[in-house]
């Protein structure tokens, strides 16, 4: 599923990253516990959360995410937006709570982590 | 940055309580790794122990200083802080024990994953403490022996 697509899915906002919307995407996480998704995430994954600071941004950059949506109407700060600006990670927003969020996408074919 | 023939050496200086900068090093480390053509996946578990001990720094030592060092055999990460220091490493080992304060959990930490994360990621893994001097934790890739984590 393009990234397009899930925008549209969540009603979502696009932050950043209008250029990228094309990115195909198949699995998704969501935590807003950092040390979780570093432990658990796997490249390429969707990164669902709610929480909305910079570290969110660092994490999606380690463990190699393909896009940021938050949820809960969230929207990362200042530093955070610079940050994907340069890791080109696209960031939406989603005024959907987490577990709509991830019922919308798995309902429509997105995987989770631990199917890949 | 010190080198020789088939080794280099770099260190880096990691500031407490900059929450804001904090993965800083961890980028600048994981890019680097890059560029000398490191296999993704090695860099991969090096980026996310990294990054989770530069957050212990940040959340409860004062400073530390890291030293990368990459040879063909491995690259070894130390990291030695000042600072409060571990009583009990055992128990700070286990999964979900926790000291952080709501500050911390907030920025998406603090949840006792820290120093599991490291040694799961890690293929070799030490860390050694005195209380109320600070922590040195050592961790190890190989390169040689292909370990799917």
């Amino acid at each position: 599923m393009k990234l397009r697509e899930i925008a549209e899915l969540l009603e979502a906002e696009v932050i950043w990253g209008e250029d990228l919307l094309d990115k195909e995407i198949k699995f998704a996480g969501g935590s807003d516990l950092m040390s979780d998704v570093l432990a658990f995430g796997k490249p390429g994954i969707l990164l669902l959360t709610g929480l909305s600071n910079t570290q969110s941004v660092r994490t999606a950059d380690i463990i190699e995410a393909k896009a940021i949506i938050y949820v809960r109407g969230k929207k990362p700060d200042k530093d955070g937006i610079e940050l994907a600006k340069i890791k080109k990670i696209p960031m939406l927003s989603t005024k959907n709570m987490m577990f709509k969020t991830c019922g919308i996408l798995y309902s429509h074919g997105l995987l989770g982590v631990s199917d890949i | 940055m010190g080198s020789s023939e088939n080794e280099f050496l770099k260190r880096y200086e990691i500031e407490s309580h900059d929450f804001s900068r904090a993965g800083n090093v961890s980028t600048q480390i994981k890019e680097l790794l890059q560029e000398i053509g490191i296999d993704s996946s090695i860099i991969r578990r090096a980026a996310i122990a990294t990054y989770e001990a530069e957050m212990n720094v940040v959340m409860y030592a004062d400073k530390a200083e890291l030293f990368l060092t990459v040879n063909p055999e491995r690259i070894h990460i130390r990291i030695e802080d000042k600072g409060q220091g571990i009583k009990d490493i055992d128990l700070a080992m286990q999964e979900g024990f926790s000291t952080a304060t709501h500050e911390m959990r907030e920025m998406g930490f603090g949840a006792g994953m820290g120093l599991p994360n490291i040694k799961r990621n890690a293929d070799k893994f030490n860390i050694s403490s005195i209380p109320g001097k600070g922590t040195s934790v050592d961790i190890i890739f190989c390169l040689n022996e292909t370990k799917q984590k």
